[in-house]
């Protein structure tokens, strides 16, 4: 039963309410009329502590397509925050008027105190480089799409998997289901963090491999996830102008990857895919966005009650 | 070689890791207190080479669950009549909250300053734990606080 709960991090999430989830994403891919409705006169509110377009508007689009209402800010410079107000009281003021929040700040672990203090479900938008769980269903609705199912996959993250909370979040929920490996693909300023390989992917078992160059194993894949190296991650500008361009797929790599592989990517892209990339029919990132509202439409639909 | 007076009713906290008597003994709030007390430190021990070892003239409460993550290698003898009672080894606490701040700056706890900062034991045999919120991990007895 997902009514009323919070979405914090993948884990929050059993396999199989995932699947249900990603099922019912999928009922909607197929028949979205008969969902403009189911959440009629419920309000969405969507908390965004810092800039993302994209992700805010994927949810407010969810939102809108199920026949319910947003409110929100998309700057916290507009916010009582500036003058001081914590972060508990804004989710106490906010979770009285909305019957569902998205939140994204740039702070780890800021939705878990969210949730703590929030009398609606919270749905994390992303907290700094910490969790993104709905990018996550995205992700994973688009697997289920394109490759037509969740298991047996050899998987490559490719860029910043240090700070690319994508990465983490995905990683976590495809170890959940048999036969997947995991492919590290970064320079070692960018590895993976400590905790994901020793809390999360070793004690599940999960085969898995760090390497540096991405020439070196792309003709093994069945996925390659890109990652952009995000400026906002950096404390040091002189190490971000040093790794930005670290990995940059092109066409000419792409020729050595298998004829069904898919290229994902959470967005927004900057320079490591090229734009001649976009028209090999591998390239599925932005299916990827558009499955992306259909996930998040099919989670917002749980959690309000909207739909059992 | 010095001697320390014998305790008739107290605690002696022993093996301490050595360096982190001080700590421990302001953790304590020895230095502000009105019995006798003190703090030896790198004394000579077959175990690790060196330790510390506090003596405290009074029966004093201590969380032995933060004592216990502070430094696990620590034992707490009691003493009545000048002789040792019992004999107390720390255990890792399953949850240390409000000791220590995380230490990574992107942690919420970093900003909300009402929050307790919260460490959860994640694995026993190494003494790892990891904040709540952000998962930060840190291993028993060897973080600065």
């Amino acid at each position: 039963m997902l009514t009323g709960r919070h979405l914090i991090q993948p884990d929050d999430l059993t396999v199989s309410e995932i699947e249900e989830i990603c099922s019912l994403a999928e009922q909607i891919i197929v028949d979205p009329k008969s969902f403009q409705d189911v959440c009629r006169g419920k309000i969405l509110a969507t908390l965004f502590f810092e800039p993302s377009t994209r992700t805010r508007l994927s949810f407010e689009a969810a939102m809108l397509r199920l026949g319910g209402s947003v409110e929100g800010f998309s700057d916290a410079d507009n916010t009582s925050s500036v003058k001081g107000e914590t972060l508990a009281d804004t989710i106490r003021v906010v979770s009285s008027y909305a019957d569902v929040i998205a939140m994204r700040n740039p702070k780890e672990g800021a939705a878990l105190l969210a949730s703590k203090y929030s009398a609606c479900p919270i749905i994390n938008a992303g907290d700094g480089g910490h969790f993104h769980p709905t990018q996550t269903l995205t992700d994973l609705v688009t697997i289920r799409q394109l490759l037509g199912g969740l298991e047996n996959h050899t998987v490559g993250f490719c860029g910043d998997l240090k700070f690319g909370r994508t990465v983490h979040s995905l990683a976590e929920a495809l170890r959940h289901f048999k036969g997947n490996r995991f492919i590290f693909i970064s320079p070692k300023e960018l590895t993976v963090p400590d905790y994901l390989i020793t809390n999360i992917l070793e004690p599940a078992g999960v085969k898995y491999d760090i390497v540096e160059s991405l020439d070196e194993v792309i003709d093994q894949l069945d996925i390659l996830y890109m990652t952009r190296v995000q400026k906002e991650r950096f404390f040091n500008e002189q190490d971000y102008i040093r790794l930005k361009d670290s990995y940059i797929l092109d066409s000419e790599r792409m020729k050595n990857a298998r004829k069904n592989m898919i290229v994902l990517h959470p967005l927004p892209r900057v320079n490591e895919i090229t734009p001649e990339v976009d028209d090999d029919p591998r390239a599925a990132y932005f299916k990827q966005v558009k499955y992306g509202m259909y996930a998040r439409m099919a989670l917002i639909a749980k959690l309000t009650g909207a739909i059992d | 070689m010095l001697n320390v007076n014998t305790i008739k009713n107290g605690l002696v906290i022993d093996h301490i890791r050595a360096g982190s008597g001080w700590e421990i003994y302001q953790w304590l709030g020895l230095d502000k207190a009105p019995f006798t007390s003190c703090l030896i430190q790198n004394v000579a021990s077959e175990k690790s080479g060196k330790k510390d070892i506090i003596k405290i003239d009074n029966i004093i409460n201590i969380d032995y669950s933060v004592l216990g993550f502070i430094d696990p290698s620590i034992c707490v003898n009691v003493i009545e009549n000048e002789k040792i009672v019992r004999k107390i080894n720390m255990e890792l606490p399953s949850r240390v909250q409000g000791v220590f701040k995380c230490k990574n700056p992107r942690c919420i706890t970093q900003t909300e300053h009402y929050v307790k900062p919260t460490f959860i034991l994640t694995d026993k045999s190494k003494g790892v734990y990891r904040c709540e919120y952000c998962d930060t991990l840190y291993l028993a007895g060897s973080e600065r606080r």
